[in-house]
């Protein structure tokens, strides 16, 4: 693969947000995200001190350990000017950090700015970097299938993505996006909630994957690895060949590694 | 009513296995949300006019005393009277009071969620008064001795073979199968109900304050002859319901049809303005408010406040994918749907409906189309803050999210945490990139496959890159 010179940039300075599903799952969609912002002319650094937004405390109630992780957060993304990150759920839990302190507390300020300069990556590379940076890159690739796109919740209500994604792959050679019954409709994923109700969660995600494969798409994709994973898994168990990936794979042109919960990848070998 | 909201999991298990109930909850998806974005895309101006319906709800709260105080004293100027109830239990107290004062045999009701919150029909019934429900709907429920899965239509989780078999039972006429037959006969047999009544009970959907006047919208007609033919009308509504102005309920009206049934327009609006006047050609002689509370004062000024803005519209619980799943009775309350994960905790306690705020992605489809943008997944979020400070979580949530939350808050620990999370499950997973069964995530490999991580974790490949100066 091409050469990546860290710091190399004049552009802006910015702060990978990894997010912890895509750390641990699928490092390829943070070296994507990398990619696409090296490509838009930033310079990414990937702060050391950063581990999960701390959504599942939030979501569970657990407002001082919220706290906790959201000063790790703020502390180990002070100075970048732009924090960017593969997901519309953690960067939206970002968005949430000035809730979760005091306005007397030192870091409700700090909160405010953070949240002012976080960006989910196609929303950061389209409404930020601007609608055509990416323009030369991306025709450069050639994707010929059909694909559907899902609308991850926080992302889409939240973060207000919508265009941005479809924008962006529309440029890419050989996309056929055929929008999917009910796009914007919850896969059943919500962090915690997929094991503690998981009959219901079965219920949304089996009529998801209905939706996806009544489409005839050969990939689905999408912004947030947790609602991926989800419908992957979905899709795989009940044997429906469509393949799941996450966009920045598409527009990073990185899809000669196989799609989620698809055949063997061995990262750790590669290295 | 009986309170089962503990046993919602029970309950969605088998309302998921229940076929009937599937394809009643199939009807319901394709009906009410499209009907609503229809009557929404021809109305540019609709959300301007949730922000209005909002900012007002608002400002009604800050000044709840003097609104519903201003009501109280119009009502008593038109001759009618109001009553103040604190609990459910004092409420039942009053109407059952203002029956015997006529000696009420029967009485007639419009729909009421209200009085399905106290419980008034079983309390009626046992110190024997007989309520007969006039709305179709609430109708064929009371016949089947069933109860409202739906805020404004009670019987959605039924089907036509359902009523047709409750109106053979109870009519004792042919069986029919055709929605037109089984309508005259209700509109028959309800006729008599009606110029027989004693009392009409009718719910309100406003109070307005400069008027003292109640208002309710139908879609049948039922309420207005409730209220008008018996002798006595008692209107029983809750306290927040009061809205300054008639131009003020005006806005309410647009806003809610919209929002619940797609209507421009509900087909009737009935206000009531104290009993009959001199001259007047019909009406009631006797007119009563019984303003109910129910925990909603301790409402105010609490972190729930915003929950009091709801104008029952529905569209929370006709949007949501949960409760399209499972249906309003897996709620096992009065109040199903999101709206009803934020109340019932507070009126059942949290103890009892934890459950509820539990039961959502926090997809926010609710918040994004409530017509007084309440932010429910908001207020469900409190709620699980409330469980968690008094320890009412499972004890394995607890000590997973502590043993997380000790880990995340240490990233020195965390990082070779994940890697060998990462490098255990590739193991697991062998050759096939996905996982058919992970030991303690039966919760998700029971439905389905866990696709398989790459084997180590980009913190550490991107650490590896950047010492040999190229991506993997």
């Amino acid at each position: 693969m091409v050469n990546h010179m860290p710091n190399s940039s004049s552009g802006p300075r910015v702060g990978l947000f990894v997010t912890c599903l895509a750390d641990m799952f699928r490092p390829s969609v943070a070296f994507a995200t990398v990619k696409l912002l090296e490509q838009a002319g930033c310079s990414v650094e990937v702060p050391e001190r950063q581990t999960c937004c701390g959504q599942p405390a939030f979501n569970s109630g657990d407002r001082k350990t919220t706290a906790d992780i959201a000063r790790q957060t703020i502390d180990a993304f002070d100075g970048y000017e732009y924090v960017v990150g593969p997901s519309g759920s953690c960067i939206g839990m970002l968005h949430y950090y000035p809730e979760v302190f005091d306005p007397s507390d030192s870091y409700y300020q700090r909160a405010l700015n953070l949240k002012s300069r976080s960006f989910e990556i196609t929303s950061f590379l389209f409404d930020v970097i601007g609608a055509n940076a990416l323009q030369e890159q991306l025709k450069l690739l050639q994707f010929n299938h059909k694909v559907t796109y899902h609308d991850s919740c926080s992302g889409l209500r939240q973060m207000g993505i919508k265009q941005q994604p479809r924008q962006l792959l529309q440029q890419v050679q050989g996309v056929e996006l055929e929008e999917m019954e009910e796009a914007e409709t919850c896969c059943g994923f919500g962090g915690t909630f997929c094991v503690k109700y998981p009959e219901i969660s079965n219920r949304m995600v089996s009529n998801k994957t209905d939706y996806i494969s009544n489409t005839g798409a050969h990939t689905l994709l999408g912004g947030d690895l947790g609602c991926l994973l989800n419908m992957a898994g979905k899709l795989k168990r009940e044997g429906k060949q469509v393949e799941a990936r996450h966009v920045v794979e598409i527009l990073a042109g990185m899809t000669d590694i196989p799609a989620i919960g698809e055949a063997d990848y061995d990262l750790a070998q590669q290295l | 009513m009986q309170i089962n909201t503990p046993f919602f999991k029970q309950r969605a298990h088998d309302a998921l296995a229940d076929e009937n109930l599937q394809k009643a909850l199939g009807n319901l998806k394709a009906g009410f949300p499209e009907k609503r974005a229809i009557a929404v895309d021809r109305m540019p101006e609709f959300e301007e006019l949730r922000n209005q319906g909002r900012d007002l709800k608002n400002h009604i709260l800050e000044h709840l005393d003097l609104y519903i105080e201003q009501f109280e004293s119009k009502v008593i100027e038109n001759g009618g009277q109001v009553h103040w109830a604190r609990t459910a239990e004092d409420a039942n107290q009053i109407i059952l009071d203002l029956c015997k004062q006529v000696d009420a045999k029967t009485v007639t009701k419009g729909k009421s969620m209200v009085t399905e919150e106290i419980g008034l029909n079983d309390f009626l019934e046992a110190n024997g008064v007989q309520p007969v429900e006039t709305d179709l709907g609430e109708y064929i429920l009371q016949l089947r001795e069933d109860h409202p899965s739906h805020i404004i239509a009670p019987a959605i989780h039924l089907n036509l073979e359902d009523v047709s078999e409750a109106f053979h039972e109870h009519h004792k006429r042919p069986k029919s199968d055709d929605p037109a037959v089984l309508m005259q006969e209700a509109r028959e047999v309800l006729r008599d109900k009606f110029v027989a009544a004693d009392v009409g009970i009718t719910g309100a959907n406003f109070c307005v304050a400069e008027t003292g006047s109640t208002i309710i919208v139908t879609n049948e007609g039922n309420g207005d002859l409730t209220q008008t033919l018996p002798k006595t009308h008692i209107v029983v509504t809750s306290i927040e319901k009061v809205v300054p102005t008639l131009e003020d309920m005006t806005l309410f009206l647009r806003l809610l049809a919209r929002s619940a049934t797609g209507q421009e327009f509900t087909v009737y609006n009935t206000l009531s303005t104290g009993p009959r006047r001199e001259g007047d050609q019909d009406g009631p002689e006797n007119f009563h408010v019984v303003l109910v509370d129910n925990g909603r004062s301790e409402m105010v000024g609490s972190e729930f406040q915003d929950m009091l803005r709801c104008i029952r519209c529905s569209a929370c619980m006709n949007h949501c994918p949960v409760y399209g799943a499972v249906g309003g009775h897996s709620y096992g309350w009065v109040y199903p749907g999101p709206m009803g994960s934020v109340l019932t905790p507070q009126m059942i306690g949290i103890e009892k409906g934890g459950m509820l705020p539990n039961a959502s992605t926090f997809c926010g489809k609710c918040e994004s189309v409530c017509p007084v943008k309440i932010p429910l997944p908001k207020l469900m979020r409190h709620w699980r803050e409330d469980e968690f400070q008094k320890h009412l979580q499972p004890k394995a949530a607890r000590y997973g999210l502590a043993g997380w939350a000790f880990m995340a808050k240490r990233p020195a620990l965390y990082k070779p945490y994940a890697r060998m999370a990462s490098w255990f499950m590739k193991r697991l997973a062998g050759k096939k990139g996905r996982i058919k069964k992970l030991p303690l995530a039966g919760g998700w490999t029971d439905w389905r496959d866990m696709p398989a991580p790459q084997g180590t974790t980009f913190m550490k490949a991107w650490k590896e890159q950047q010492k040999n100066g190229e991506q993997p």
